[in-house]
């Protein structure tokens, strides 16, 4: 079976954003950049199925600049057995990149598409069930873990009051949560073996996908800043000034 | 204009994360119409049609909503959508892990953008939400014929008693046989729902064992009768299930007090409890981030001044 795994570039979890001063958005010339934490879960879970002799191959797609090559090479030094870029230096929304991934799934005909729960830049947790919607698979978001049969797939899910476990024909259409697993580390013969892989290339219009952004971004702020609190030097004035000056 | 909120509910009775979600639709200024898909759901409907500011309830009772599956629920959500031949202009539901899971799912279906955990509405057509963690705030403007939005619940009241809708039957969608649930399990708590709790105690790593977890934390929550919540450390160390997390990727809690314990706070945590109306952090390290957003901050060894605190309140 065929697995296909979204992966995105997005700034690096550990650097501290700054909003440009146009308000057009947040700084991203000379910030470190690094493939979504969610999608190196999903890389890691996909090649572990690979490594179980479940999964035949494991192949790797990302959406956006040139640049994303590296975040390609980053899931090829996981595991995964080729790359395809889908470029283009237009803003792409999530509806876009379901868009996008649908039809490189038509191509590709994967028996299972692996995807973080949600990337660390815009928050929006909704590119697996858009692409779930469009392909009439069922979904599985925010796995924490995934049992892959012949024709089913088990998947326990985290929800708001704790776990539940669905059971999925395949093809299907699954997202990981933090808890899925623990992503490896790529080494160097790993990294250079991952440079031989094949990274195949397309434009949006060569897949017949119209990536117009749908949400105009009008400004991005700062959120307000918290007022720097006191040190207070003990249990008793820690209680006085809750009650009295808090007054909670 | 009508607003369709999807209601979060158990059949029994609403989430309560669906009464922000109402207040939120409110706030559009249009008709506000409540859709509660369900199995054996009258409890619910009954409870949606007494909140205040809501003009109907449309409930879809089926077995095929036994399970919730977002396959069944956004194909209903679809479905009345397209009934009302274009008057629907927005669809709302929490942004709570129900909600995220469905609505994507209703606006690809609809070929329309989602708006995420939206946290303020400055017209029908413009909204303001959280990217980055929170560390900014986006102002997003839609062109789509219908918006979906789902709602950050801290960011909004919930919607009172007092209504009085009318209630409709609405047909259940075919069921669409794409997904079975074989099992649930839901921890149990005497405390506050940590989405919804005035007061939350808070614990990280500096806890050092889900035993210490316990020993020290559940006394003070309990006298407070606060929620307890953890950092994604101690989550990750198994001191407490995974629901306990607040954070970027875990619950958005913004309690009128939140006690973070042997937490440094890390942009992820902040992300989840920053708007928190007083925070107190207990961390004996006095350079951990998290003082640097905590109205009180006591630098000391929580071993001593958690005991200190639950015999002092």
């Amino acid at each position: 079976m065929r697995i296909l795994v979204p992966v995105k570039r997005v700034i690096d979890y550990n650097v501290k954003v700054r909003v440009k001063a146009d308000q057009s958005g947040v700084e991203l010339a000379n910030v470190k950049m690094a493939m979504n934490p969610f999608d190196e879960i999903a890389v890691e879970e996909a090649v572990r199925l690979k490594e179980a002799g479940t999964a035949t191959e494991v192949v790797a797609v990302s959406a956006g600049v040139a640049q994303c090559q590296e975040t390609l090479r980053t899931a090829m030094a996981i595991g995964a057995d080729r790359g395809i870029l889908v470029e283009s230096t237009a803003e792409l929304q999530p509806l876009a990149v379901a868009k996008l991934l649908k039809a490189i799934v038509d191509k590709e005909q994967p028996r299972l598409v692996i995807l973080g729960k949600q990337a660390i830049d815009d928050d929006s947790n909704q590119t697996g069930q858009m692409l779930a919607a469009l392909l009439g698979w069922p979904q599985a978001t925010f796995a924490s873990k995934v049992e892959v049969g012949a024709e089913r797939v088990q998947v326990t899910r985290e929800i708001d009051g704790g776990l539940e476990t669905l059971s999925l024909p395949l093809p299907a259409v699954i997202t990981t949560d933090l808890r899925l697993n623990e992503p490896r580390y790529a080494t160097l013969p790993n990294i250079m073996k991952a440079k031989k892989k094949p990274l195949d290339t397309v434009q949006p219009i060569d897949l017949g996908v119209d990536v117009a952004p749908r949400l105009t971004t009008l400004k991005v702020v700062e959120p307000a800043a918290r007022g720097a609190g006191i040190k207070v030097a003990d249990v008793a004035q820690l209680i006085d000034k809750l009650k009295n000056e808090a007054k909670v | 204009m009508t607003i369709l909120v999807v209601a979060e509910h158990d059949n029994a009775s609403l989430k309560g994360a669906t009464l922000n979600t109402v207040s939120a639709a409110a706030k559009l200024g249009g008709d506000v119409v409540i859709l509660v898909a369900g199995a054996g759901a009258g409890g619910a409907a009954e409870a949606a049609a007494r909140v205040a500011g809501v003009s109907k309830v449309l409930v879809a009772d089926s077995a095929v909503f036994a399970d919730q599956s977002a396959e069944n629920l956004a194909s209903q959500v679809v479905e009345v959508v397209k009934a009302a031949g274009g008057a629907i202009s927005h669809v709302l539901a929490p942004a709570t892990t129900f909600g995220k899971n469905v609505l994507p799912r209703v606006a690809a279906v609809l070929d329309v953008a989602q708006i995420s955990e939206i946290v303020a509405i400055e017209s029908a057509d413009t909204f303001v939400r959280p990217i980055y963690a929170g560390n900014a705030l986006a102002t997003v403007k839609s062109a789509d014929p219908v918006k979906v939005i789902t709602v950050r619940t801290t960011a909004f009241e919930a919607a009172g008693e007092g209504g009085a809708a009318a209630v409709e039957q609405v047909a259940a969608v075919a069921d669409s046989g794409l997904s079975r649930l074989t099992g649930r399990e839901l921890t149990k708590s005497a405390r506050p729902e940590l989405g919804a709790a005035k007061i939350i105690v808070s614990g990280g790593r500096g806890l050092g064992s889900s035993e210490n977890y316990h020993k020290v934390l559940e006394p003070l929550a309990d006298k407070l009768g606060a929620a307890l919540g953890a950092s994604r450390a101690a989550v990750d160390a198994g001191y407490v299930p995974n629901d306990y997390q607040v954070g970027q990727t875990g619950k958005i809690v913004a309690p009128q007090l939140y006690l973070a314990v042997g937490i440094s706070g890390a942009i992820q945590h902040l992300a989840g409890m920053k708007d928190s109306k007083v925070i107190v952090a207990i961390n004996k390290d006095p350079e951990a981030p998290i003082f640097q957003v905590a109205d009180y901050g006591l630098v000391a060894d929580l071993f001593e001044a958690v005991p200190q605190l639950t015999s002092a309140v």
